[in-house]
């Protein structure tokens, strides 16, 4: 009898034990990312953070290499249903992903299951425009959005005689800059990273010209591109005229420019606002911030700009209680310390307006004056059909059109017209094959 | 009496093999027979929406310019990497070979690229040509000739041959090296008696009898060029500038992993692997009939 009693007592007291343990252990929730280096350290602070807040969850990134690699783990991952919680894709990814509605979880259903307040409105919407349904419903979060500004060598532009603080507004009064830099020496006025990007996709927006059909594709998968419209053209022209003349040199598809600009090589720049870091900390000339220049000549510019970057994607497969750790790490991460934080650490825009409030009480842009240029650059104006963003499928390799375009017409091989209707023919093939196969 | 050893067990030799079977199974046999389904589908990168259609694929690419395009880069690239590196190496072997002293520190320093990988031999080269701190660009500069490769297809083109036949002269060299040193030296110095000049006794006497190691070495080297060349192309130039260095294999990757179009790059991989494997008997049909063994 009492060996009985024995041994339920300490099968009691063990059961006890373990489930204890059990509740002890935190759920974890896999996030996938491509961010090394600096953004990486930036990144696994967050994270931190959030682990030491709270017991009931812990985040665990891991690099998966850049954003084609991450990605492609992702969809590796899933075909093995062996997905992540939480999946970083950048911009172009977002049609792929938005297709593939058996692979993720839209973020406001995360977000609204999860409990927490969640408020569409207390986002900014150019931020998360990209990434909403044609219907305001949000399905990822973004995460690191940037758009692009124009930097420019104060002292570059004093030695042409130029006044240091009025950098050019307008593309005419930019060639006036260009040409006054090159007669003063300079034997590269002006370079450029993100080609595509910057002086297609965005211009487009900029000036509220169609990039494609059905609102820049987010109307559905049957979109046709249009970027070889009559504005669009010219001012590829007028590049391909600049590069002919040495008043523009190319310097690469990605960001190649930017190390030009940091060594003082070239006087005027235009990157992703979120390269402010990297000038600030290797320029050793004094420099600006400014909005991007644009023709005085088109109806409606200057409009807004599109953002660049990466967005988080919720992955399913996963349990309700996965999903409310995801949603309890997305609530963090868009709290407004957090993203102010963010923002002033790497130059990435806030993606609310109240981290934006709490960045100008701390006085952030009065020490640091260019800083604000990019989110007053995207919240101008109120996003027309043209300027919310683009969802084009199979975009990378879009991307990669464009760019082989762009530099026959850079090395005077192509007019900007064939350039551009070509690239819109071929791209046109790669949206029809992405109908086909979703 | 021969001594002969033999095995009892009927099973054994097949257990010998079966780690080798084993991997080729799973390495190559299981891939491929995936690439030859896969050539068959358009499909969702995520696999949610699978379409079989047939042919498609493959009538797409065939139609496609810019695919024609690379077969034309490919066939370039390949036959540029196999001359230059197997005509340096030939040379480099018949200088070694000559040598009495100091002739094992030469095949060092000359195998030595061998152990290098791909890519960073590719980064190595980059960096040497790199249009704005390249060593060799910045000279290029001096003479008054702006080198820059990201922009001119040729000089994209030259920089990658280069990098990929730099690494594959080492290999040649080694076998070119023994295949010389396999020659008998009654037969050239027969050859000098009878008045041959340095020349002449090289192509009839030994190139024909190196002709075994050139062919090996020339099947090799195609291959060579065909796929281990891709962790250079995308360490130097990523295909680009313009798809100008954008060889088949190349293209493979990036229709597939970049630009998630499993369909079309499974087709490509079969395309690949036939061309391969037909230009392996091609090469053994014809071009081995006039080795002489």
């Amino acid at each position: 009898m009492t060996v009985q009693r024995t041994l339920t007592a300490a099968a009691v007291a063990l059961g006890t034990a373990l489930a204890s343990t059990a509740a002890w252990s935190a759920t974890e929730i896999q996030l996938w990312h491509a961010f090394t280096g600096r953004l990486g350290e930036v990144l696994a602070g967050q994270v931190e953070k959030f682990n030491a807040s709270q017991s009931d969850y812990t985040v665990v990134g891991a690099y998966k290499g850049n954003y084609s690699e991450t990605l492609n783990a992702g969809v590796a991952a899933f075909r093995a249903k062996q997905q992540p919680h939480i999946l970083m894709v950048f911009e172009v990814g977002t049609a792929t992903m938005m297709a593939a509605e058996g692979a993720i979880k839209p973020v406001y259903e995360v977000m609204q299951a999860g409990g927490g307040a969640f408020d569409p409105k207390a986002y900014i919407p150019t931020v998360t425009g990209y990434y909403t349904t044609s219907d305001g419903k949000m399905l990822s979060l973004p995460y690191n959005s940037s758009t692009p500004v124009l930097y420019y060598n104060k002292d570059a532009m004093q030695k042409a005689g130029l006044d240091p603080n009025e950098p050019p507004k307008t593309w005419p009064e930019f060639e006036t800059v260009l040409k006054a830099l090159k007669a003063a020496g300079i034997d590269c006025p002006f370079t450029t990273a993100w080609q595509s990007w910057v002086h297609l996709e965005n211009f487009s927006a900029w000036h509220n010209a169609a990039f494609a059909s059905k609102e820049n594709g987010f109307g559905g998968t049957d979109t046709e591109l249009s970027f070889n419209g009559p504005l669009q053209v010219k001012h590829i022209d007028t590049l391909g005229r600049w590069a002919k003349d040495g008043l523009f040199v190319y310097a690469g598809r990605r960001n190649e420019g930017g190390a030009r600009f940091r060594s003082g090589e070239c006087a005027l720049f235009t990157e992703s606002s979120a390269g402010y870091a990297s000038v600030k900390a290797e320029a050793k000339f004094a420099f600006g911030v400014s909005n991007l220049p644009y023709w005085p000549d088109a109806a409606g510019a200057p409009q807004n700009t599109i953002i660049g970057g990466a967005s988080l994607w919720v992955m399913s497969g996963h349990s309700d209680a996965e999903y409310k750790g995801v949603a309890k790490f997305f609530e963090f991460l868009s709290s407004a310390e957090v993203q102010a934080a963010w923002h002033q650490t790497t130059g990435y825009l806030p993606i609310t307006p109240a981290a934006y409030e709490l960045t100008i009480k701390q006085g952030y842009y009065k020490e640091n004056p260019g800083t604000d240029i990019a989110i007053l650059q995207m919240t101008g104006k109120p996003p027309t059909g043209n300027s919310k963003g683009l969802r084009l499928g199979n975009f990378d390799q879009i991307r990669g059109i464009i760019d082989e375009e762009l530099e026959a017409v850079w090395s005077g091989q192509k007019s900007a017209q064939a350039a551009l209707d070509s690239a819109v023919e071929r791209g046109n093939g790669l949206l029809r094959r992405f109908e086909r196969a979703n | 009496m021969e001594k002969r050893v033999t095995f009892n067990q009927r099973a054994l030799p097949y257990l010998l093999v079966l780690p080798q079977l084993a991997i080729t199974a799973v390495f190559f046999l299981w891939p491929a027979s995936q690439a030859l389904y896969q050539s068959l589908l358009i499909q969702n990168p995520f696999g949610l929406s699978v379409k079989f259609v047939w042919f498609e694929n493959f009538q797409e690419l065939f139609a496609d310019g810019l695919y024609l395009e690379a077969f034309k880069t490919t066939a370039v690239f390949s036959a540029a990497v196999a001359a230059l590196s197997m005509g340096l190496a030939l040379f480099l072997a018949v200088m070694v070979d000559r040598i009495v002293r100091g002739g094992a520190t030469y095949k060092v320093l000359l195998v030595w690229p061998y152990a290098v990988a791909p890519a960073i031999a590719g980064v190595l080269w980059l960096f040497m040509f790199n249009p704005s701190i390249g060593l060799i660009a910045f000279y290029l500069k001096q003479v008054g000739y702006h080198w820059n490769h990201v922009l001119n297809g040729t000089e994209a083109m030259l920089l990658v041959i280069v990098a990929a036949a730099w690494k594959q002269i080492s290999y040649s060299f080694i076998f070119f090296l023994a295949g010389l040193q396999a020659i008998p030296r009654s037969l050239i110095e027969a050859a000098a008696i009878d008045g041959a000049g340095p020349a002449r006794r090289f192509w009839t006497i030994v190139f024909p009898l190196l002709s075994p190691t050139a062919f090996f070495l020339l099947v090799v080297n195609v291959v060579y060029a065909f796929f281990d060349t891709f962790g250079i192309i995308h360490a130097v130039t990523k295909g680009g500038p313009g798809k100008a260095t954008e060889i088949l294999v190349y293209k493979v990757y990036k229709d597939g992993f970049v630009g998630l179009d499993l369909g079309s790059s499974a087709a490509q991989s079969v395309v690949l692997m036939a061309i391969v494997m037909s230009l392996t008997v091609v090469q053994f049909r014809f071009i081995e009939r006039r080795v002489h063994y």
